[in-house]
């Protein structure tokens, strides 16, 4: 015990390399008591969150702490705000949540907050994060999103472009394509909002088919996720305008990967939401270690990464690894 | 053994009220001082509370004979009201939260006219009204929002009374709905056990045509159960909604299951005829605990289906066994 005592005054010293391997020794032994609990909204079965939750059990395997992952069964806001109730009650070194619904969420989160628990919020809640009283926010920022899609548009020469939005009125995706149009206007291309139901691949189909017959003119899409971009593509390949139009979409499927792959689909903006799962683990760690806190609370974007034709046989074999 | 004993063992609660007991024992020693502690305690008591007031409807009813599966999407249902005539129409909550009750009983009411009319089974009917209600709560949300979730109830007049009496945590982080709990549930056994109301339930699932025979109006008895559930259901969306400040087309979601697993470990029979609104009391807290306590014990939450999986199982084996052994006393 002496002699760690002694070693980590010399690191603290700042001396030589020795030093600093026992400095992380007596760490070690205090972060294996370190224990995080992560509650979202993502169900485990949920493909993109078995992504999460690899990210959150590789970085407590890395940072030698202890994570526990909860959800509910269902989207159900009243059972999630019950988990992070017991939760706290359970006095965890750290919290990590998910924010779909901050009016359901905020009184749990703030009195995880209140009983001293540090908190970060993923995915969802970037707005609410701060005023929750959380440390920061891991996630896409949904405007540069949209705004990076398009640049990419803009840059493979488009003159008008359809964002076509599978949950109009769901802010996140409203931000989206907001980022798209403004990037767009600094290159004098048009867009509109295609409204399309996220529950119905036939009639999304349908509408792009139909949006894409009347108006001629359109020569760029971006689609707001997976269940828009295999549905469009189809369309594109009814009309055979496939590479004509030029099409990006949000997330990933198998199916948009090897669209990407076969050049028929330019880009996907994928939020990358290993670090979601990885990154807040590493950073309640080192806060609970030496209270830092990188961006002074700011959002820490996990995202806009671009898939392209280049990558995408990469990101498949990442996928299959539950990586991507 | 005193005869006084046998008779409380042979209640239908009997086996869930030990079950609640060990329980907690098990989580009090698996997760240890925080479930010990209030904070803990206060969690499962209000996770258990909403399933609780589904439970007591849902016990009444299942004693009288018939099945709710439309529970849920009534949960759903009334959240989705007051937030539509408040923030929408511009009510204020307490009128808002009158007529969501009124449309409630209303659903109830023809739910039970469906069974009582066609003799279908109510399994199915309410099968076909869970569907029904939950797809017109995310066309209504859609239609006049284009949002599925509204939020700002707070921001309506008359909330501060109504967040009182359906949102507050009065005592040591217990919310109020416990309150609603417990009361709802002895005025259930009240009703079940001390008035003619109770017999008329008791026959009506267990002897129904015995029960018209003597002049029990079994048609009514089971309208009226099936608007009482869907009060009880009702009673938990604006609790949620109020609590919550806001609704979401979702909510409620299986928790019609939740419910016959908490009425079913609470040692009513699917039969009808047999059971208790205090077991029902003890089926939620169990689920409560069990829901609860397996965070604070630290185990991941997937675990959660199999145990309630495993207690629904177990607890129909006792009950059955309970049967047996008070037909052969009998």
């Amino acid at each position: 015990m002496l002699a760690v005592t002694l070693a980590a005054v010399v690191a603290t010293a700042g001396c030589g390399e020795p030093s600093e391997r026992s400095l992380t020794a007596t760490d070690g032994a205090a972060r294996g008591d370190l224990r995080i609990v992560a509650v979202t909204h993502g169900v485990s079965a949920n493909p993109f969150w078995s992504v999460v939750i690899n990210g959150l059990d590789d970085a407590a395997r890395d940072m030698g702490v202890a994570v526990e992952y909860q959800a509910p069964n269902t989207f159900d806001m009243v059972a999630m705000s019950e988990l992070i109730d017991a939760a706290v009650a359970s006095r965890p070194d750290g919290l990590v949540v998910s924010v779909p619904d901050p009016d359901a969420l905020g009184g749990a989160i703030r009195a995880a907050v209140d009983a001293g628990v540090p908190v970060v919020t993923i995915n969802s809640g970037e707005v609410a994060s701060a005023s929750l009283g959380a440390l920061a926010h891991v996630g896409q920022a949904e405007y540069d999103a949209g705004f990076g899609g398009g640049e990419r548009l803009a840059q493979a020469g488009v003159h008008r472009v359809l964002c076509v939005n599978q949950e109009v009125g769901n802010a996140a995706l409203d931000t989206r394509c907001q980022g798209l149009q403004d990037a767009l206007a600094g290159h004098e291309v048009t867009s509109s909002v295609l409204a399309v139901e996220l529950a119905d691949p036939e009639d999304t189909r349908q509408r792009v088919a139909g949006a894409l017959s009347a108006d001629p003119t359109i020569d760029g899409m971006l689609t707001l996720g997976t269940t828009g971009a295999e549905p469009a593509l189809a369309a594109l390949r009814d009309l055979g305008r496939v590479g004509a139009v030029r099409l990006g979409t949000f997330d990933l499927s198998t199916q948009v990967l090897e669209a990407i792959r076969d050049g028929e689909i330019d880009f996907a903006i994928d939020q990358q939401q290993y670090l979601q799962g990885y990154l807040p683990v590493v950073l309640l760690t080192l806060y609970l270690e030496t209270g830092t806190v990188p961006g002074g609370g700011q959002a820490i974007p996990t995202g806009p990464g671009f898939v392209t034709i280049e990558t995408a046989q990469q990101v498949m074999d990442l996928t299959r690894r539950g990586l991507r | 053994m005193s005869g006084r004993a046998a008779r409380v063992l042979a209640r239908p609660e009997a086996a869930a009220a030990v079950g609640a007991v060990l329980i907690w024992v098990l989580f009090a020693g698996l997760a240890g001082p925080p479930f010990r502690s209030m904070a803990g305690t206060a969690s499962y008591l209000n996770a258990a509370a909403p399933l609780g007031i589904l439970g007591v409807g849902v016990a009444l009813l299942m004693i009288g004979g018939e099945f709710d599966l439309s529970v849920g999407s009534i949960v759903g249902v009334s959240g989705m009201s007051v937030m539509l005539l408040t923030t929408e129409v511009g009510w204020s909550v307490w009128p808002a939260i009158f007529a969501t009750v009124l449309l409630c009983l209303l659903i109830g009411f023809l739910n039970g006219l469906t069974v009582v009319r066609t003799q279908l089974p109510s399994f199915i009917v309410t099968l076909a009204t869970l569907f029904i209600l939950r797809g017109l709560t995310i066309a209504a949300a859609r239609g006049f929002t284009r949002r599925t979730q509204l939020g700002g109830l707070d921001d309506v007049a008359g909330y501060d009374l109504a967040s009182y009496a359906f949102g507050s945590a009065p005592f040591a982080g217990l919310r109020v709905s416990i309150a609603w709990w417990l009361g709802t549930a002895a005025l259930a056994t009240w009703v079940l056990l001390r008035t003619p109301w109770g017999n008329w339930i008791f026959a009506a699932g267990g002897q129904a045509e015995a029960a018209r025979n003597v002049g029990v109006r079994v048609g009514r008895v089971k309208i009226g159960l099936f608007m009482t559930t869907a009060f009880c259901a009702c009673l938990v969306g604006i609790l949620q909604a109020v609590r919550f400040t806001g609704a979401d087309a979702l909510r409620g979601q299986l928790q019609e299951f939740y419910a016959i697993i908490a009425v079913v470990i609470g040692g009513t029979l699917l039969t009808g005829g047999y059971g208790s609104v205090v077991g029902a009391v003890f089926g939620a807290l169990i689920f409560g605990m069990v829901r609860q306590g397996i965070v604070m014990a630290g185990v991941e939450a997937d675990w959660f289906q199999v145990v309630l999986g495993g207690m629904l199982l177990l607890a129909v084996f006792v009950n059955r066994y309970a049967l047996v052994r008070a037909q052969r006393a009998s």
